[in-house]
């Protein structure tokens, strides 16, 4: 029993991690129907920033928690401008075309920020520096969780619950709703659909950057590379939950989490890859629509 | 006299070409060569299913990993033996070798194809960007799968895989991808696919059997892709899961897109493009696939139709005359 509620905090907070990054992916899809590939590769840059920020706040040497709040919103914040950019230079200028041709074009922004990644930062991996000391906290008899595990929770938590207000509550999220239903009537309501594109692409960004940072903290090895399998899953648990579906990524990706670990542990961690995906088409099997999305009828 | 007589010019072609081309070429352009025809299967395959049915599928590397480790794993066990055996029985080693390769690309083609069945299935319920996500995955667990069984060699790779393949081969699948691609497109059947893929509720209502044609279509491309794997691996005698990646997938869906979707002479032409540019990027080293990807990104913007969009290449089409695309 102990090793069963072990692997469920172990997978809720890799799900939590699986959860920010299918944000991102299910923001993008609501608003552009676009799969945009290169997501997975905005999480490495996130690590990638921090690692810098890290270097540029001396947070290595004398490490506390503001400095690691400071390294985790300047990464977010630069890799916000870095998706504001892909969007601007890339992704627009297909927009009108066929979606396939958007989707290539996706394909080819993350072969370039990955190939693009081993030459700027080496194709070696680099450390992550420890930000905060590892303790572990005993919930129960044979339950542990580390402290770097909650933080990664709580920002998440922090994370998804400011993006619910934000979609929710503000002038700019009810705006990214209406361009989401319908661009051409959000535009004649006087919302400008360019800006609000942009602006969903940059807490996407920044919602991935944050995952790269967060796992970076627990697992300190970073790579070029490394974004891809996370990338895919996240995608994957979007698609679980209902692509387009806000809280249906949080659930997928959740559920993507604790599915994964248990396969690790109670089966064997070869098949870690493949349960995501096995997962997938069982639950797309019974509901073609993922968890929470609405089965839309063809009109002729 | 035309239908006998076109076959067998190009079948005297290939022969005499397969004898030719190795003794002038490098070895290393010799092996590109055969990596394009390999990919012009690849592509033109996959152009039944995305381009011809618009069924968007992302999951090719898997079927040509089924094809090559079925066609591989025949072989290694009783395609050798059996080879041996029928050179002791004084029939010439080509011969003996061409015809076991023969059935060794039927049975991985054959096997890839029911895991083209398996993938067509869901097409009938889930459409789009989530029947993507399903052949994504199929492709996945087929590479899973690939790496935990021990007999295939899992993560260490299958090696010894006799090299049976050549040019004559390899070039033959391709010819014969193409030219059913061909007759497909003018045929019945080929403009139910088309119907499919531009209105499926109008193709159904007209009566075509959207089922039947999106399930065979499938099974169709996912056929080639494992004869083009089984090529693959009789090539390169050698075979490693972390070949058939996503990564292969989406080379060939650019091949596609780039070429233009359900173009074949689109396909064939990018399938050859998309092979010699890394290859020619070579030379700087680092910034090969950086460019590549560059090269992708800049083509998607400025030409979003395809290299060919669903126009075939053709003399009229190059001496300026005035032609209707077809689609």
């Amino acid at each position: 029993m102990s090793t069963f509620l072990q692997q469920l905090v172990n997978g809720v907070t890799w799900g939590s991690v699986y959860a920010l990054i299918a944000l991102g992916y299910t923001m993008v899809y609501g608003i552009l129907r676009l799969i945009n590939f290169a997501h997975g590769d905005i999480y490495m840059l996130g690590a990638f920033m921090g690692l810098y920020a890290s270097r540029w706040f001396h947070a290595a040497q004398d490490p506390s928690p503001v400095k690691a709040l400071l390294v985790l919103l300047t990464s977010m914040l630069l890799s916000a401008l870095i998706g504001m950019l892909i969007e601007r230079l890339a992704y627009k200028p297909v927009r009108k075309s066929p979606r396939l041709s958007a989707l290539i074009t996706a394909i080819g922004v993350s072969l370039l920020l990955e190939n693009g990644g081993v030459l700027v930062f080496g194709a070696d991996p680099k450390f992550f520096p420890q930000l905060i000391p590892q303790k572990t906290i005993a919930l129960l008899p044979g339950v542990a969780v580390s402290n770097q595990q909650l933080i990664v929770l709580v920002v998440s938590i922090v994370l998804m619950f400011a993006l619910r207000m934000f979609v929710l509550h503000t002038r700019t999220g009810k705006a990214m709703q209406a361009v989401s239903h319908n661009h051409m009537a959000a535009s004649l309501m006087g919302i400008s659909v360019d800006r609000i594109i942009t602006i969903t692409f940059m807490i996407g960004s920044a919602l991935a950057a944050a995952a790269g940072v967060l796992v970076a903290l627990q697992s300190p090895k970073i790579e070029p590379y490394m974004g891809i399998m996370p990338g895919l899953k996240a995608f994957v648990a979007a698609v679980l939950g209902g692509i387009g579906n806000i809280p249906g990524a949080v659930v997928g990706g959740l559920v993507m989490g604790v599915a994964e670990v248990m396969v690790t542990g109670y089966l064997s961690p070869t098949y870690r890859d493949a349960i995501a995906f096995v997962l997938l088409i069982v639950i797309l099997l019974v509901r073609p629509a993922g968890i929470f999305g609405k089965a839309v009828t063809e009109k002729v | 006299m035309k239908r006998v007589l076109t076959p067998l010019v190009a079948l005297v072609a290939l022969l005499a070409l397969n004898r030719f081309l190795p003794t002038v070429l490098n070895p290393y352009y010799f092996q590109v060569l055969i990596l394009v025809g390999i990919n012009i299967t690849l592509a033109v395959s996959l152009n039944l299913v995305n381009g011809f049915t618009g069924q968007f599928s992302i999951g090719h590397a898997g079927f040509m990993a089924a094809g090559a480790y079925g066609s591989a794993m025949f072989t290694v066990t009783w395609g050798q033996k059996l080879a041996a055996a029928m050179v002791a029985a004084h029939v010439s080693a080509p011969v003996a070798q061409g015809a076991l390769l023969l059935v060794s690309l039927l049975l991985g083609g054959g096997l890839a194809a029911i895991f083209g069945y398996l993938v067509g299935l869901p097409s009938l319920r889930l459409r789009g960007d989530y029947l993507a996500i399903v052949t994504l995955g199929f492709g996945e667990i087929i590479r899973v799968l690939i790496l935990n069984i021990d007999a295939v060699g899992g993560a260490r790779g299958l090696p010894g895989i006799p090299q049976w393949a050549n040019f004559f081969w390899v070039f033959l699948v391709a010819t014969i991808v193409i030219a059913l691609a061909v007759n497909l497109a003018n045929s019945t059947h080929g403009r139910a696919l088309f119907a499919i893929r531009d209105d499926e509720i109008a193709a159904e209502a007209l009566g075509v059997d959207t089922t039947a044609y999106k399930v065979t279509a499938f099974v169709l491309g996912a056929f080639f892709a494992g004869v083009a794997g089984g090529l693959f691996a009789h090539y390169l005698s050698y075979l490693n899961p972390s070949t058939f990646t996503f990564l292969k997938s989406i080379e060939v869906i650019a091949m596609v897109v780039l070429g233009g979707m359900g173009s074949i002479t689109g396909s064939v032409l990018a399938a050859i493009v998309l092979t010699l540019l890394p290859e020619a990027l070579r030379a700087v080293k680092d910034y090969r696939m950086v460019i590549y990807a560059l090269m992708l990104i800049i083509l998607m913007i400025t030409r979003p139709q395809g290299l060919m969009g669903t126009r075939e290449l053709s003399w009229a089409l190059l001496t300026g005359k005035k032609q209707g695309g077809r689609s």
